[in-house]
């Protein structure tokens, strides 16, 4: 495989005293790739996207993201990536061109720039003549999107969406999933976590973690085949269950 | 740099936009000044008092002239007999009822002496001491008078004078207390409730995982609200200069840089309450009773510190108002210089700094 690698993580362990919230993560990630990353909650999903975004520092082994090592270059990380958090991280009391013009600009980039990247990003989500409207007043599902399109601003390498499609209905979530389509096929690389199954289906890879390991790692079709699954779901279930069952039978 | 002016800029979005807050920001400093310099004064004013004289002569009818005369008292009733001096007051309009012992005009040209006897109601405590005051002093005033041009044996003149605050008004107190109370209230309140609503609406963790560094966070979210307490502070104190009179005797510049101290200290605070706080609603308690009642209460604002029991003077120490209070009052109202009030200052500045680095070390863990 030639693909161009941008995260790379191996032999990554982060614990909290006693407690290991990751142990021994390894997995590339390869650019123009939507990436899911899934795990029940308190399998630490969060703990390593934290690491991957450059907030806190793993105990132990390696990780690059970008091409930047985390443990020393958090900062170079952090102006390469772009985030969209679950609660999309928008100021309500702004207006939509505002919030535009202060992402851009905490991200370092020029008046202009931002002038021009802003016509292009709401012309393309046909909101330019809206761009005034307060975020406070728009529908969820727009939010939604305009957070998406805020984390591309800066056109990072790479886009963390933790739970991106949280409380919206299906059909925005449909639309939203065409939006994430689009920036892959532009060579942005999409890491993605979710509680919805059926979102996993629509990833390139999918990784699955388990009390803080990765148990399974490969395309959604490759894994259906391997555990014998109609869905995603059904392999989800049936890792869970092994692991509850490796559980007893330890005890 | 440019994503730090981003910051403060948005900030001030935040500032402007919600007109409610604003107008309160700006509003109860103004009514708060009104209304303590107005009606919450311990000048007396219009006391309604009664007589009762047994003697009825013409020294008795001057005494009492003079006693109205005076502004502070209105006759409100002239009583009969000693039994009615007690249903007086529970009718509850009358604060003190003077009375005169019978003959008194011939026992005191025949003995030089006479009785008066002061009776007030002394439910308000503070108001009944100033009473019997104004009262004696009057009467004694009086008995002067008379002896003027006659050689007494002894006599001992007092004059008192009230340094700095000449006619004892008590918005000399207020004022300042007010400034301090508003900068207080502005800037640890309002940071902190403007930080947690960041990590409410979860634009913190955008923010965090942006390139912004959390001391520009902690900074960009300072500075607008130090320059909106710090314009804040000018129409108190203009205010008390136009309005009640209150003069400034000290340096601007001086009073402006310590105003500055301390509202970066109460920003710290803020800071400190908001890493502490989950939520808005916590953070905006938590700072208005931890700070709002100390602020009135333990600064020496409304009640005297020196009347405190030892342990709570001691605790006052740590209350960065309770200094600020002193440099503000020593510069508004004695000119005091910076050599003046070196100490106190240099306790902010200590405890500012400390703050800061806890602030900023607490913040740093939560990002973890």
């Amino acid at each position: 495989m030639n693909r161009e690698t941008v995260i790379e993580v191996s032999g990554l362990y982060k614990r909290f005293g006693t407690f290991t919230a990751n142990d021994n993560l390894n997995f590339s990630v390869y650019r123009g790739e939507i990436f899911g990353f899934l795990g029940a909650n308190g399998a630490g999903k969060t703990t390593a996207m934290k690491i991957l975004c450059g907030l806190s520092k793993p105990s132990a082994g390696k990780a690059t993201v970008a091409g930047f090592d985390v443990y020393r270059q958090s900062e170079k990380i952090k102006q390469n990536i772009g985030y969209m958090s679950q609660r999309f991280s928008l100021y309500e009391d702004l207006s939509i061109i505002e919030n535009i013009v202060f992402y851009g600009g905490i991200y370092g980039l020029s008046y202009r720039e931002i002038q021009i990247r802003a016509k292009e990003m709401l012309t393309n989500l046909g909101l330019w003549n809206i761009r005034r409207k307060v975020i406070s007043s728009l529908p969820l599902g727009w939010k939604q999107k305009i957070s998406f399109s805020l984390a591309m601003l800066h056109n990072p390498s790479i886009i963390f969406l933790d739970e991106p499609t949280g409380g919206v209905d299906p059909v925005t979530r449909r639309q939203f999933w065409e939006m994430i389509y689009n920036a892959a096929e532009k060579g942005f690389t999409v890491f993605v976590t979710t509680h919805y199954m059926d979102e996993a289906e629509y990833c390139d890879r999918v990784s699955i973690m388990v009390d803080g390991r990765i148990v399974a790692l490969d395309t959604p079709k490759a894994l259906k085949q391997q555990y014998s699954a109609g869905s995603m779901e059904e392999v989800f279930l049936k890792l869970a269950r092994n692991k509850e069952l490796e559980k007893e039978h330890i005890l | 740099m440019r994503s730090f002016w981003a910051f403060v800029k948005k900030e001030f979005y935040h500032i402007f936009r919600d007109r409610r807050t604003l107008l309160i920001l700006f509003g109860i400093p103004v009514a708060q000044i009104l209304i303590f310099g107005f009606v919450v004064t311990n000048e007396l004013k219009d006391m309604r008092i009664a007589f009762l004289d047994h003697s009825n002569d013409e020294v008795t009818h001057e005494i009492r002239e003079k006693i109205i005369a005076s502004g502070f008292f209105i006759n409100d009733a002239i009583l009969e007999s000693t039994n009615q001096i007690e249903p007086a007051f529970k009718k509850g309009n009358i604060r003190q009822v003077v009375v005169f012992e019978d003959h008194f005009q011939q026992k005191l040209n025949r003995e030089g002496k006479a009785a008066v006897q002061i009776i007030t109601d002394a439910s308000d405590a503070n108001t009944a001491s100033q009473l019997v005051n104004y009262t004696s002093a009057i009467i004694m005033q009086y008995v002067n008078e008379i002896n003027a041009g006659k050689a007494l044996p002894m006599t001992i003149h007092t004059e008192a004078r009230m340094f700095y605050n000449e006619s004892l008004k008590g918005v000399y107190l207020f004022v300042p207390g007010t400034i301090v109370l508003i900068l207080m209230l502005i800037s640890a309140i309002m940071t902190s409730i403007s930080i947690t609503r960041e990590k409410e609406m979860g634009t913190m963790e955008t923010l965090l995982v942006s390139p912004l560094k959390p001391a520009q966070i902690i900074l960009g979210k300072v500075m607008p609200y130090m320059l909106l307490a710090l314009v804040n502070a000018i129409p108190i104190a203009l205010l008390g200069y136009f309005i009640f009179g209150l003069p400034i005797q000290g340096s601007i510049v001086l009073l402006a840089l310590e105003s500055l101290l301390f509202i970066t200290l109460a920003l710290a605070l803020g800071i400190l309450f908001s890493t502490i706080a989950p939520n808005q609603m916590v953070a905006m308690f938590a700072s208005m009773i931890g700070l709002l009642l100390p602020t009135l209460i333990l600064s020496g604002f409304i009640f005297p510190l020196e009347n405190m029991p030892q342990w709570l003077q001691i605790f006052s120490y740590i209350l960065p108002p309770r200094w600020f209070l002193t440099i503000i009052k020593n510069i508004m109202l004695k000119g005091a210089g910076l050599e003046f009030v070196w100490r106190e200052t240099l306790i902010l500045a200590g405890m500012t700094i400390v703050l800061f680095t806890v602030s900023i070390k607490k913040f740093k863990i939560r990002l973890q």
